[in-house]
């Protein structure tokens, strides 16, 4: 699955082969438990990877992600439990409508940078659960939207496990098409500095709209997959707590390594699942390893790793999410258009 | 290049094929014999924290003064932190039934913690035991069997006789209500104003809907002196009730505007944080721990002796929900892996808690007592609610037939009980 080195080395392979054979066999390995928690990392993964598009290529940290993941999943809800549609369309329309929240909040939010940009992805996030927290004919308030039925071939855990894989898998291999591609070079483009791309002639602002865009919507695909996890969805899944948690999961893992985020979400997931049922302080040990992150590994955990290999190899020099932490764009040299 | 990739998506494909075809483990089923286990979820960290301590406090107090084994079989609860997070709460519940094949989930604090928990139980058929979470459609638009409000109560339960009692033992006739808008307080104040203006026919001259965690209520309670209103309905939870109270004196409304408080405003766990701005004021609540009854008595004594503070309307229902729970027990001989039978031996308990006599409806919730309840000082100088009237028997449907209550929508800002909105849905 890693599509970083463009000719894969047998240890590469090796890994890939690994994760793929325990990621497929898991529900014959683990109890339904684990198979649910490995599913959750996946949805916050991918989550964390729709950010690491803005905050960690573009270099822009959206911290309103989780609203906008918000928008998916209680449209897909409403359609589904109170208007009882059937799924496809349910689907495409709950896409459709986080797009648009992302193209609206696009045009405001890509002809700024820095605090700014952060400022108007909360006020996205906020209004987003403000919404779903007030709005209480439509969204239930506080007390939220149930019985969010899953595709008829994927009721049990173990194939909705599945089919959260393969959805995965697809959007992360899309994800790293996009960020390899020339598009997403010139995002880096733009994360390293902003006026000369636009001097040598690209369009900046249009490039940050359709990054905006496309994490929006693989932000609203991970949204349709967390409303049918639970089957439930409530305000407090997507209030500021959570897109800042989200934004965690991308810094512990490694902003602008795509896979790092999903890395991170496992950590996060993991202790707030597992680990909080041995730890009654749970909270310190997550603030401690967040801390650790930001001391020793500015690049997160899977850069940390990267630079190991790197060292350890000749050559390599440019590493991948360096300027990642840039999101302020202090050394961007531009002003907002 | 090529050829690696592959390889990789060939056995992608054979990995697919396999899994496609073969079931995998199904998860455990309870026990009958060894300890009975319950998996208990509350918040212990976040904002319900306070609140869910509480719950632990009662829940403990009660086996520790009960430890023999029941129908043969010890006890043994395992706690588990929510922090206020419906995915916490349901990922910890899916770890009790799959990983600890717990006999029952008791808990947890948040109404929406609770609705996401009961469609999980669901689905497992585990017994849920919820003696907090009170939103009402829980028993009663969207029931799930196996989750009973075990010493639980809707929240609008207690608030529709008050509603009738402020108006024929008052003679209040115009209401100002503040409410916290969300869920729960929507709940509260509808199921006030459903008996007070929809049934009695008293006059709501407005209605405030404060955000939670409102800082300030100055922009509120300055409207209210020339609103026209005999009194105000108010129902804020935690920090805010503090706040609101300390500026209710603070405004001189102390004692010049009467002011009725819906279920928690002065909840024990807030008077321990209140002052002289809370004395005397009158609220309703199905939990009044200055009731003179021998059980409250006794329970009061031993939660003091234990934590040193006189219990919350939190520990007093763990605590209730605890005896309701050994009863049913002992009825089917610690017998939990007949979920039927356990679950029709719950649903068959009466009995005399230190929140008054108690049992189920055929909904799943407890008709209950309800106690109009007075602040008072204790000669040891802490506050207690003290009840002034009592109402036996109190259906979460009132006075009302429950065939033609469940078809008014759940309260919400847009359905308060009001007379106009139940001639326009044809109820009245």
């Amino acid at each position: 699955m890693r599509l970083v080195t463009a000719r894969p080395t047998w240890p590469v392979i090796a890994l890939t082969v690994v994760v793929l054979i325990v990621g497929l066999a898991l529900p014959y390995l683990a109890t339904s438990f684990y198979v649910s928690v490995v599913t959750q990392v996946l949805v916050f993964g991918l989550l964390a990877m729709s950010i690491d598009v803005l905050g960690g290529y573009l270099g822009l940290m959206p911290l309103g992600q989780a609203g906008v993941m918000g928008v998916a999943a209680y449209v897909i809800a409403y359609l589904i439990s109170k208007a009882h549609w059937s799924w496809p369309p349910a689907v495409a329309m709950a896409l459709a409508a986080t797009l648009l929240v992302a193209l609206v909040f696009g045009l405001l939010a890509v002809r700024t940078s820095g605090i700014f940009f952060v400022m108007i992805t909360l006020a996205e996030g906020m209004l987003v659960w403000g919404l779903a927290y007030r709005w209480s004919s439509v969204t239930g308030a506080e007390n939220g939207i149930r019985g969010i039925s899953r595709p008829e071939f994927a009721t049990v855990y173990w194939q909705y496990y599945y089919f959260v894989l393969v959805a995965f898998a697809v959007c992360a291999v899309l994800l790293g098409l996009l960020v390899r591609s020339p598009f997403g070079l010139v995002l880096k483009g733009i994360r390293d500095s902003e006026s000369r791309m636009r001097t040598l002639g690209y369009n900046v602002t249009l490039h940050k709209l359709l990054a905006f865009l496309a994490s929006g919507l693989f932000a609203g695909i991970a949204g349709v997959l967390y409303a049918w996890y639970n089957q439930f969805i409530s305000p407090s899944a997507i209030n500021i707590t959570a897109s800042t948690e989200a934004v965690l999961m991308v810094v512990l893992g490694g902003p602008g390594t795509l896979l790092g985020p999903v890395l991170g979400a496992g950590v996060i997931v993991f202790i707030k699942n597992i680990l909080s049922a041995y730890v009654a302080r749970w909270p310190t040990i997550m603030g401690l390893i967040f801390i650790g992150v930001v001391l020793f590994a500015q690049e997160g955990i899977l850069g940390a790793l990267r630079r190991t290999q790197v060292r350890t190899r000749s050559g390599r020099v440019q590493l991948h999410g360096e300027k990642a932490w840039d999101t302020l764009g202090t050394s961007s040299g531009s002003s907002p258009l | 290049m090529g050829h690696a990739w592959h390889l990789v998506g060939i056995l992608t494909a054979v990995a697919l094929l396999i899994g496609a075809c073969a079931p995998p483990l199904a998860p455990g089923a309870s026990q009958s014999s060894g300890p009975i286990k319950v998996g208990f979820i509350a918040p212990t960290t976040g904002t319900g924290a306070a609140s869910g301590n509480d719950m632990i406090n009662g829940w403990k107090l009660y086996w520790k003064n009960n430890p023999s084994p029941v129908g043969g079989r010890q006890i043994q609860t395992s706690y588990e932190d929510t922090a206020g997070d419906v995915n916490t709460a349901v990922t910890k519940a899916r770890q009790f039934v799959e990983q600890q094949q717990v006999d029952m989930i008791v808990g947890p604090l948040f109404a929406n913690e609770g609705l996401a928990v009961a469609d999980y139980l669901k689905t497992t058929g585990t017994p849920g035991f919820y003696p907090i979470v009170s939103a009402d459609d829980l028993t009663q638009r969207s029931r799930v069997d196996n989750v009973i409000r075990v010493a639980g109560w809707t929240s609008s339960q207690p608030h529709m006789p008050f509603g009738e009692w402020v108006y024929d033992n008052q003679g209040y006739r115009k209401v100002l209500t503040i409410c916290t808008d969300y869920a729960f307080g929507q709940e509260v104040c509808g199921g006030f104003l459903r008996t007070f203006a929809g049934e009695r026919g008293g006059q709501v001259v407005n209605q405030l809907w404060d955000p939670i965690g409102t800082p300030d209520f100055s922009s509120y309670l300055s409207q209210i002196p020339s609103s026209g209103a005999d009194f105000v309905f108010a129902l804020q939870v935690g920090a805010d009730a503090v706040r609101f109270m300390q500026q209710w004196s603070q405004f001189g409304y102390k004692d010049r505007i009467p002011l009725m408080g819906g279920e928690v405003l002065v909840d024990q766990s807030l008077l321990r944080s209140m002052g002289p701005e809370a004395e005397g004021i009158v609220s309703v609540g199905h939990w009044a721990e200055g009731n003179p009854a021998q059980p409250t008595q006794d329970f009061d004594n031993a939660y003091l002796k234990e934590y040193n503070q006189l219990p919350s309307y939190y520990a007093a229902a763990t605590y209730s929900a605890a005896e309701w729970i050994a009863q049913a027990l002992q009825k089917v001989n610690g017998n939990t892996s007949d979920r039927k039978a356990f679950l029709d031996a719950v649903r068959a308990i009466e009995l005399d808690t230190p929140m008054g006599h108690l049992k189920l409806d055929e909904y799943g919730n407890p008709i209950a007592t309800v106690y109009i309840r007075r602040v008072e000082r204790r000669p040891d100088g802490l506050l207690w609610n003290v009840p002034i009237q009592t109402f036996q028997g109190v259906s979460q449907f009132w006075n009302f037939p429950p065939d033609a209550y469940l078809k008014q929508p759940v309260y919400s800002r847009d359905f308060q009980g009001l007379p106009d909105q139940l001639k326009a849905l044809g109820l009245q």
